[in-house]
């Protein structure tokens, strides 16, 4: 029983290890120190991916990513590791979006791609930490959710069973397909990129970076898989208005530098007192319990 | 985001080496691999490419993974139960994700499920290992063994054996006996053909077996029975699938602690001959322990490059006296000589590497095709050199890893000398390195033939004809010197025609060449690439020093003060 899987993923700055000029003097990420990076838990949603492919013979594996042309690199790192194929979202009319215009757009790129079983993205990005797109484009596909899994465990009769990973303990649920699944940073890490997959798709390239970067002509004819599918909003029959900036109601008003201080830390000695307070302490300000 | 393969530039200079061309296009038999593999690289810079973009994989592991887990296995390490042994789980993680990235069997042909690569980035992938884990490079860089499968098996045995190797399943080569170490003539694992069977059983004991519990065993066993020596042996091929092979105990040993050192019973084990009967040592476990001695030698510059760097960042963040100890010039020279001992290895060992794989590829090519003269002309230079910086670089590369740990120890003071720090690991396992696979003593056996026949001299003198820049110029004087010092003392010790006198200077003799050869590979590195200037200067200024001690040692001695080191008993 082969499953048609669409992972959707994300190209983000890293802002895991952000040093003093990740923000520029007007309060917006300053890109050029950050490289772009596979958002983590989109890996890890990949990983799951992978999983099932390895469980269910015949399964195939699209990446479904959205964003300039270099995010083509997200969909080659996929193919690296042992994805199928994939589709780059990308037109200047998607350009802006908040997570209300993303949805959108990545479910009318899903009803192009039409056949699937199910939609596997990571919780949230670590560029925005809304945790709202794979939930948004389960509504606007009318499809159902498991939120925060951590394991995909089995797919049988057209159900599929997940263990979720929630504040106090693991929930076990079953789902029926299709079905969108957004998963945790707790879930399994990635694989890593495969010799022979790195060097068997490292030429896939987008018509545009094609024409950008010129090479190895011979070869997209000969190895069709290797030209990666590029869509714009008239591709995925999108509505302009409903899409990037115009298609989205959430402003910024106002980005805050915040940097923690010394003097908002506190030194403790080891006695069984000062630890006593402490918990007491983060209990009463709803830090922990 | 460690990557180990980025974040070192030297491995990048090292692997576009203009000799790369030559390799590839003979690995490679121009590009005809493109229309059957979709893997495959269609010419010479789409496959270097492919070598770095592999590279970096294995770079991203070895930061992200394998040199994380290094601490943790050194402490847990493997353990054994009912004949079975079981990796500590830092390194089962590691086995999974090498595996995963499609790392093992490297080397092989495609048509095995290999990458085909060549030596060179193979050995380079080894050099990152080692460098994040000694240890664990034991169990991968046993890929080694497939290199000897496939080069002395059948056809057959080949397409049994090999994809499995590079699907993942790990192997061991059984040599070691309790009477036979280094003296390998004395095994005496029986081997046994049973006609009504028709295969070979194997029974006897093994000991100080790497990874002894593997999938796939390369057996040196007794099949003729009634022999004593060398040309009685047979190589075998055991497969645990078939059992009769049991792991009686694990080493507790002083470093390399994650990999399994095991003591194997073979009880009526099901095996099968590999290449011809009676050539199992003097062929094919030559030829395997050369591999395996190359493999030695990435793991003692990983240990270089790795005892530099923790040397070196501690010596930045340390303040004694008000002052970073990297200040005080006790430390700087101290920390300056690591690198230069690093950089001068890691020549020593790609230019091995390169010289290995060129005569590897005619020799496979030969196997298709009669060789032309002058590809035979090249096969025999290249063989020939091969054979002598093999033990040269195993004994030095060996020798300075240790040095190296031991330095990073003194640069970390007291606390190099507790457990907390990284350095005490290194010093543990860069001690083995000048041990297996032929102490440093035997590197010298092999490698002093090369001396007196002059080898390495011809290949000094060829170094001496390449073009250098002019800024160049002092330093290569400086080598020019020390080779007519080089020449003098192997003149003055070979002219007495006494073996014995020839033997008791060997290691000199070995040394002062090596320094030379070391030498001028680092002074072509700083003639391409500026940042290797400071090595080269300090490595011949270092080199220099060692040839004028070896030069005075040897030139002041008399002849009859032999006595005195002779046993007496």
């Amino acid at each position: 029983m082969g499953l048609r899987i669409i992972v959707l993923a994300k190209q983000v700055p890293d802002t895991r290890n952000v040093g003093k000029d990740a923000m520029k003097e007007d309060g917006t990420i300053n890109r050029a120190v950050l490289p772009a990076i596979f958002n983590p838990e989109d890996l890890n949603a990949l990983e799951q991916a992978l999983r099932l492919k390895e469980a269910y013979p015949g399964t195939t594996i699209s990446l479904l990513t959205m964003g300039p042309g270099r995010a083509a690199e997200i969909i080659r790192e996929g193919l690296y590791r042992g994805a199928d194929n994939g589709y780059l979202l990308t037109d200047r009319a998607f350009a802006g979006a908040d997570t209300l215009a993303t949805s959108y757009a990545l479910s009318m790129a899903i009803r192009k791609i039409k056949d699937y079983d199910l939609i596997i993205c990571g919780r949230q990005a670590i560029d925005g930490d809304t945790a709202q797109v794979g939930p948004q484009v389960a509504e606007k596909l009318g499809l159902s959710q498991i939120t925060y899994a951590e394991e995909i465990t089995k797919i049988d009769n057209g159900k599929v069973t997940v263990k979720r990973r929630l504040e106090k303990g693991i929930e076990t649920v079953e789902g029926k397909l299709p079905i969108v699944i957004t998963v945790n940073g707790t879930a399994a890490e990635c694989r890593p990129r495969n010799a022979k997959l790195v060097q068997k798709y490292k030429h896939a390239k987008t018509s545009t970076e094609r024409k950008e970067t010129p090479g190895y002509e011979e070869l997209y004819d000969a190895r069709p898989y290797l030209n990666l599918a590029e869509w714009s909003v008239a591709d995925v029959n999108a509505d302009t208005a409903l899409c990037g900036l115009s298609g989205s109601p959430t402003k910024v008003k106002k980005i805050e530098n915040i940097v923690f201080q010394a003097k908002e830390s506190v030194t403790l000695d080891s006695s069984d007192e000062a630890i006593d307070n402490l918990m007491k302490e983060l209990i009463a300000n709803h830090t922990i319990g | 985001m460690a990557n180990f393969y980025t974040d070192n530039p030297s491995l990048k200079h090292h692997l576009h080496h203009p000799l790369m061309r030559r390799i590839v296009e003979l690995k490679e038999r121009n590009y005809a691999d493109k229309d059957k593999f979709d893997y495959a690289p269609v010419d010479f810079e789409d496959a270097m490419d492919s070598y770095e973009k592999v590279l970096e994989i294995v770079g991203e592991i070895c930061g992200n993974t394998i040199a994380p887990n290094a601490e943790s296995v050194d402490q847990e390490g493997p353990s054994v139960k009912d004949g079975r042994v079981t990796y500590a789980k830092g390194t089962q993680i590691n086995l999974d994700a090498v595996r995963k990235a499609g790392l093992m069997g490297i080397a092989m042909p495609r048509r095995y499920n290999g990458l085909n690569f060549p030596i060179v980035p193979y050995i380079m992938a080894a050099d990152m290992v080692s460098r994040a884990d000694a240890g664990f490079e034991n169990l991968w860089g046993l890929q080694d063994c497939a290199e000897t499968l496939y080069e002395f098996g059948s056809e057959d045995q080949r397409q049994r054996y090999l994809p499995r190797v590079c699907g993942g399943e790990t192997m061991s080569m059984d040599l070691t006996e309790p009477d036979a170490g280094s003296d390998l003539q004395s095994v005496m694992l029986k081997a046994t053909y049973n006609e009504k069977d028709n295969c070979w059983y194997l029974n006897g004991v093994k000991r100080f077996i790497t990874n002894g519990d593997s999938d796939i065993h390369l057996v040196l066993a007794r099949s003729e029975e009634g022999t004593r020596d060398g040309r009685g042996l047979s190589m075998f091929i055991y497969d645990k699938r078939n059992g009769g092979v049991n792991v009686r105990r694990i080493e507790n040993k002083m470093g390399i602690k994650g990999s399994p050192t095991c003591e194997l019973v073979f009880r009526n084990a099901k095996a099968e001959l590999c290449g011809d009967r009676k050539l199992g040592l003097i062929k094919y476990v030559m030829a395997l322990m050369n591999g395996a001695r190359l493999g030695i030698m990435a793991q003692a510059v990983g240990l270089s490059e790795a005892a530099y760097r923790e040397a070196y960042a501690y010596a930045i963040e340390r303040k004694q006296f008000g002052k970073a100890i990297i200040e005080f010039p006790a430390i700087s020279e101290i920390i300056s000589l690591m690198r230069a001992k690093a950089d001068a290895s890691r020549a020593m060992l790609y230019e091995t590497a390169r010289l290995v794989d060129i005569y590897k590829a005619l020799d496979d090519i030969s196997k298709e095709r009669k060789l032309t003269p002058e590809e035979r002309a090249e096969y025999k230079k290249y063989s020939k050199l091969a054979d002598a910086f093999t033990p040269m670089g195993k004994g030095m590369t060996t020798e300075y890893a240790n040095q190296n740990a031991y330095d990073a120890i003194q640069v970390h003071g007291g606390s190099g000398f507790m457990k907390d720090y990284t350095c005490e690991r290194l010093y543990r396992d860069a001690r083995i390195t000048n041990i297996y696979e032929g102490t440093t003593q035997l590197q010298v056996v092999a490698a002093i033939r090369h001396v007196t026949t002059n080898t390495y001299l011809n290949r000094i003198k060829e170094y001496e004809t390449m073009d250098f820049k002019p800024e160049l110029g002092d330093l290569k004087q400086k080598l020019v010197a020390m080779t007519g010092l080089f020449e003098n003392v192997v003149n003055m010790v070979t002219e007495t025609k006494n073996s014995e006198y020839i033997d008791f200077h060997a290691r000199r003799l070995v040394e002062a060449g090596a320094h030379c050869v070391m030498g001028y590979l680092l002074l072509l590195d700083a003639n391409e690439d500026d940042s290797f200037r400071r090595s080269a200067e300090v490595y011949i200024n270092y080199g220099q020093a060692e040839v004028d001690k070896i030069y005075a040692f040897i030139s002041k001695f008399k002849h009859e003060d032999i006595s005195y080191y002779r046993h007496q008993a």
